[in-house]
């Protein structure tokens, strides 16, 4: 399955995009997304930390991933 | 509704969040205004930059807003968040709670921008004259 990922803040900067799309088995999870991304974008791993979005909620990574989900990579949030 | 939760484009006012907040059951209301300081560290900034996952954002803010309902028996709670280029001195948070006394109406805000820096999809860039950084990025 294909998957869209949104990017915001630092994460935009390092896919130099606001979202990417990327090949995922069906049964994937939200670490297998992870390992692929740092796999294709290294400074992903240099950030301080990073979680996952499905569908507007924090995912842990066990949690598994859907083609029609929205998610999104939300590096260290800096509101207020 | 006793919450007013936003992520707004334009300039934020403090004084319609008040307005918004005050009812005759209220005896206080605690406002937190955030403003645009002019340096981080000892360095001179020029101007930030503010990014939200807007719809998430909102939801995280939400579920803050009732958390700090089931805390304090607080009666309003509003949250308004700028995005976009904001320049020294302006605002990019304010919280208004009302409550029908001070302690929850202090402890409710308190409660509220201190959740909001740990768990809201907001981003902040601070812009230096040779350079900017994403906030928090990096360890």
């Amino acid at each position: 399955m294909k998957i869209n990922i949104l990017a915001f803040g630092i994460a935009k900067d390092i896919f130099e995009a606001s979202a990417v799309k990327v090949e995922m088995t069906n049964d994937a999870t939200v670490s297998n997304l992870k390992y692929l991304l740092e796999k294709q974008y290294p400074r992903l791993k240099k950030l301080a930390t990073y979680m996952v979005a499905v569908n507007n909620e924090y995912a842990l990574d066990g949690d598994t991933v859907h083609e029609r989900d929205e998610i999104a990579i939300i590096p260290p949030v800096s509101g207020g | 509704m006793n919450t007013n939760i936003q992520i707004l484009p334009i300039t934020l006012n403090a004084q319609e969040c008040i307005g918004w907040v005050m009812s005759p059951e209220c005896g206080g209301i605690d406002i937190f205004i955030g403003t645009v300081r002019n340096a981080t560290k000892g360095k001179a900034i020029l101007r930030l930059e503010f990014e939200a996952y807007e719809k998430m954002a909102i939801s995280e803010l939400e579920k803050i807003a009732q958390q700090a309902f089931e805390k304090w028996p607080a009666q309003r709670i509003l949250i308004h968040h700028r995005t976009g280029v904001l320049q020294i001195g302006e605002i990019p948070v304010i919280i208004a709670v009302a409550a029908a006394h001070r302690d929850a109406a202090f402890e409710a805000c308190r409660y509220i921008i201190d959740t909001l820096k740990q768990t809201v999809p907001i981003w902040k860039k601070e812009i230096f004259e040779d350079g900017e950084v994403w906030v928090a990025a990096h360890p």
